[in-house]
């Protein structure tokens, strides 16, 4: 099918699978920073196996972005080779893990997004990208009864446990609606039946995360106060540029190192 | 050399992860095509981030290599999805004999994001009930944690996808 695309909606094709790779590359990079250092055992072999997940994911996007370009990137290359400005995912993912109630929650929040974005793009006349969305679906549902039950234990768990996942909360919530930003990019192929309409997603989403609050005694944020957003266009906040000073700093000293 | 040959000599790569099941009745491997010298053979990830399925990749070629199939081509397909119903009755024998609980099939319940019900795994050393979940990943992103309250064992559980 990619074959058939002209080249502005290539071009649009191939931003759009950035969006959907670099926001699990980037959150799966964060996740794989608690790995040796999870608050219990189990927990770092699930935080490590949900890194996993979310990397082999963005594998699979940027891999095809780089057919869909057509000048020879693979997903090592789209991961390895862009600055920070070139990266298209949500700011809410490139922010520091914090606590471990705050990694949870922004997990939850993203996961219940995730869930009903793949959801529907299942049906994308993109046969390439509904396949990978079909897979990928199977994987989140793990992840969010992972993240829900989380949320569950530590809002309906002690005073401390409590008091820290709400703030959590609270301190993301600038971050939260920039999932559900849409652009005349994205229009376009919601046009033409490839991609999925993000501002549709979101009273699903409400849905989901109103009943997993309420069951954990915790309270959504008053609406919608300051919203900071920019990452599908480039505009970083300065962790980003952390994360791939790290991320990246192996294959750009060795350019075509293997082991 | 025919196809049939061919996915007999698959049945001796086994996963590395869990060595009793081999890459064929796993579901791994989708479909097997000989072209003259070349064998073409499709392969579908367990989960998208597997490490193992890389190994698997390697140990098929040099599984062929060793029959002398020098001209091995691997196609990683995604579509459809792979799941834990490919999974015979045979495969899921083997599986809870080497300790591990096999998956039942997929309901509408293993469907629900949000669910709360934790359903009864039985032991696979005890064959009791009496079990709980520990954790939702265990050693491998395929499996969960589990403790038999009865034989006090921890164990895994192959989880239905």
């Amino acid at each position: 099918m990619a074959d058939s695309f002209d080249q502005q909606t290539r071009d649009d094709v191939f931003d759009y699978l950035l969006r959907l790779g670099d926001d699990r590359l980037i959150l799966g990079h964060r996740l794989s920073e608690w790995c040796g250092h999870g608050p219990i055992l189990e927990e770092d072999i699930a935080i490590s196996n949900i890194a996993l997940d979310c990397v082999g994911q963005a594998i699979g996007f940027l891999r095809l972005a780089g057919e869909v370009e057509g000048k020879g990137r693979d997903e090592d290359k789209l991961a390895y080779f862009r600055e920070a400005i070139d990266f298209r995912n949500l700011l809410l993912l490139e922010q520091p893990n914090g606590d471990y109630a705050y990694t949870i929650m922004r997990q939850f929040l993203f996961d219940a997004f995730s869930y009903h974005q793949y959801e529907a793009l299942q049906e994308s006349r993109f046969e390439a990208l509904a396949a990978i969305a079909a897979k990928s679906l199977k994987e989140v549902r793990y992840h969010l009864r992972h993240s829900s039950q989380w949320v569950l234990r530590m809002g309906d768990g002690t005073e401390e446990s409590h008091r820290r996942i709400q703030e959590a909360l609270d301190d993301m919530w600038m971050f939260v609606f920039e999932m559900f930003e849409s652009d005349a990019l994205e229009q376009r192929l919601v046009a033409q039946g490839i991609a999925v309409d993000a501002s549709a997603l979101q009273p699903k989403w409400e849905e989901m995360i109103a009943n997993v609050l309420s069951e954990s005694t915790l309270r959504r944020p008053m609406e919608p106060g300051y919203q900071s957003s920019g990452g599908r266009r480039g505009r970083h906040s300065e962790h980003l540029g952390y994360i791939l000073s790290e991320m990246q700093i192996l294959p750009r000293s060795y350019p075509g190192a293997e082991w | 050399m025919t196809e049939q040959q061919i996915l007999e000599y698959l049945k001796t790569v086994k996963d590395p992860e869990v060595p009793v099941i081999d890459v064929v009745e796993l579901g791994v491997v989708r479909k097997v095509v000989c072209r003259e010298e070349r064998v073409e053979i499709d392969i579908t990830p367990t989960y998208s981030g597997c490490p193992a399925m890389k190994v698997m990749e390697q140990d098929i070629v040099a599984a062929l290599k060793e029959r002398g199939i020098d001209d091995v081509q691997i196609r990683t397909v995604l579509h459809p999805a792979w799941t834990t119903d490919w999974m015979s009755d045979e495969t899921r024998r083997k599986l809870k004999e080497y300790g591990i609980a096999p998956p039942e099939r997929v309901t509408g319940n293993d469907l629900n994001p949000l669910n709360y019900a934790e359903k009864r795994v039985a032991c696979p050393f005890c064959a009791a009930e009496d079990t709980r979940l520990t954790s939702h990943f265990g050693s491998t992103a395929c499996k969960a944690l589990y403790y038999c309250d009865s034989c006090q064992q921890p164990f895994e559980h192959f989880k239905c996808i």
